[in-house]
């Protein structure tokens, strides 16, 4: 019984009127596309973008050359160099990230034992040329110096997990 | 209206120029021939320009069964008009890419061989009837002709598996020349009922000899044929779920793996051309052609303009079923190759072979209301 049941259900198209059915009523739905330049998805304060170096408030550069991020970083994107500085303090004469290597993983920010090196919440950016991928230490800090309020207010609001 | 239309274009514009251009004694046939010229291209343009917004059409309506937008920036004069430039902006693009022909390619065939699948759903569109006058070539073998030139199509799939000396085309177009023989079988019987039925191989007949209302239409009596010649157009086309020739998941692309710009968008017009020419037919066989759906009833029946019989009915119904072909594509998944095969040898012939004495003693019965 249940045999020939079967078989007039399939000779009458029976599950592929079901099936047009569903998809028929999805035609109706709400649609849930973001237009991307025009609307955007909402971002976490964790979120993991481009690189930035802080200064304190006084203008002071965080970074002290501990090369902690450059030890930690799994792509060995990071490329350090330093020296001592006139007035005694160790300071770096080079900070390169190459962002062609960068996995943003959060190490080098995790490992910074003065919050110097950040990932902000900026992700769009891009590269024409080679070398326009490679932050050096001028760029990173122009990028920090650029997002330093944001930068604070997601650290400020990161803080009590820490 | 339309023949006014083209009177006016013979005496108006065709035969003044013929008359100073063309040599004493062939201004007839120069006329004759430069009038069906210009008939040719009227059906040729909107045609091409159907194809060209079906597939814009296709993403738009997928787009919106998965929930999204589809194609909605490329507009014109910097203006979003629902993105309907994106299919110019395809055809570009595609005109400007090189066509490259791999090495071991058998040149000739490889190049003759997306021209062989445009050309007869092209052709086809010589026999159809957009109205009770409005016909390029009215001949009485019609219905032949038809399934001559859809029989044909498959030749530049298969050409074009050969000539690309590549593994994956060969592999579909082995699979689409057996889907196209299984098919075919039955979109042959199913063509002969509809012949028995309408006792005249004229398309123009056939949908005349379907008049008075939506229940005198051939979809009735011939149900099962209906549904059977619709789902062997949807395979004969190649299209989902009967797109085992492409096969992305397979195969890459199937036969056409090889071709590359202008090339693979001629396929890919042959594509659509069909799936439009097999839309228009089953209007044509089942669902009585131009004539009104709303003919005969009563009350709705007495309004003038939408109880006509009109090319717009035509347009609408063709409409719907091309609608289905997107439908389909956006619910079915591919089915197995076997079941394609069992399908169409097991499944369709046999309804085919019984219907065909169904309607032979339907016919010899005098059935009202479609014999009588």
């Amino acid at each position: 019984m249940q045999k020939i049941k079967d078989y007039f259900q399939s000779l009458l198209l029976w599950e592929l009127l079901k099936g047009l059915r569903l998809t028929g009523r999805y035609l109706f739905k709400r649609k849930i596309t973001v237009q991307y330049p025009e609307e955007k998805t909402p971002q976490s304060y964790r979120f993991r973008g481009l690189h930035a170096l802080r200064r304190y408030p006084n203008g002071e550069e965080r970074c002290i050359a501990c090369k902690l991020c450059e030890a930690v970083c799994p792509a060995v994107a990071i490329t350090i160099e330093s020296e001592e500085r006139d007035d005694g303090t160790r300071r770096t004469t080079r900070y390169d990230i190459d962002l062609t290597k960068c996995i943003f993983c959060g190490f080098c920010e995790e490992s910074c034992p003065v919050d110097s090196i950040v990932e902000t919440r900026i992700y769009e950016y891009h590269g024409e040329k080679r070398g326009d991928l490679l932050m050096t230490k001028q760029k990173l800090l122009e990028v920090g110096d650029m997002a330093e309020d944001q930068i604070a207010e997601d650290r400020a609001r990161e803080a009590m997990y820490r | 209206m339309f023949e006014y239309l083209f009177d006016a274009i013979r005496d108006g514009i065709l035969a003044p120029v013929v008359a100073m251009v063309a040599p004493a004694g062939y201004e007839s046939y120069t006329l004759y021939t430069l009038e069906t010229l210009v008939k040719i291209l009227a059906i040729l343009i909107p045609l091409l320009l159907s194809v060209l917004y079906l597939t814009y059409a296709e993403r738009r309506i997928i787009g919106l069964i998965q929930c999204r937008i589809g194609p909605n920036r490329v507009g014109f004069f910097g203006r979003r008009v629902w993105g309907l430039g994106q299919p110019i902006a395809d055809a570009v693009k595609l005109l400007f890419k090189e066509i490259i022909i791999p090495t071991g390619a058998n040149k000739r065939l490889f190049i003759i061989a997306p021209l062989l699948s445009v050309a007869p759903s092209l052709a086809a569109w010589a026999v159809v009837p957009f109205d009770d006058t409005l016909v390029l070539a009215d001949i009485n073998a019609g219905l032949l002709y038809i399934l001559a030139l859809t029989s044909l199509a498959v030749y530049g799939v298969i050409i074009a598996g050969w000539a690309s000396n590549s593994k994956y085309a060969f592999l579909g177009a082995m699979r689409s020349a057996a889907q196209i023989v299984a098919y075919e079988i039955a979109m042959g019987f199913a063509l002969v009922c509809v012949l028995i039925a309408a006792g005249s191989l004229n398309l123009g007949e056939i949908i005349s000899s379907q008049s008075g209302s939506i229940l005198h239409w051939f979809w009735l009596p011939l149900l099962p044929i209906f549904l059977v010649y619709f789902i062997s157009g949807v395979a004969e086309t190649n299209r989902a779920p009967f797109d085992v020739a492409e096969g992305e998941s397979e195969i890459v692309a199937g036969f056409h793996v090889e071709y590359g710009g202008m090339a693979f968008s001629i396929f890919f017009m042959a594509e659509y051309a069909n799936m439009i020419l097999i839309s228009v037919l089953t209007a044509v066989l089942f669902c009585g052609g131009w004539l009104s759906p709303f003919q005969g009833l009563p009350l709705i029946g007495a309004i003038p303009y939408i109880s006509e019989p009109s090319i717009l009915w035509l347009l609408i119904k063709t409409s719907v079923f091309l609608f289905l072909f997107l439908w389909f594509r956006a619910t079915f998944p591919r089915y197995r190759y076997d079941q394609i095969m069992r399908l169409g040898w097991k499944v369709f012939l046999p309804i085919t072979i019984v219907w065909i004495v169904v309607i032979a003693g339907m016919v010899v019965a005098r059935v009202p209301p479609w014999f009588s």
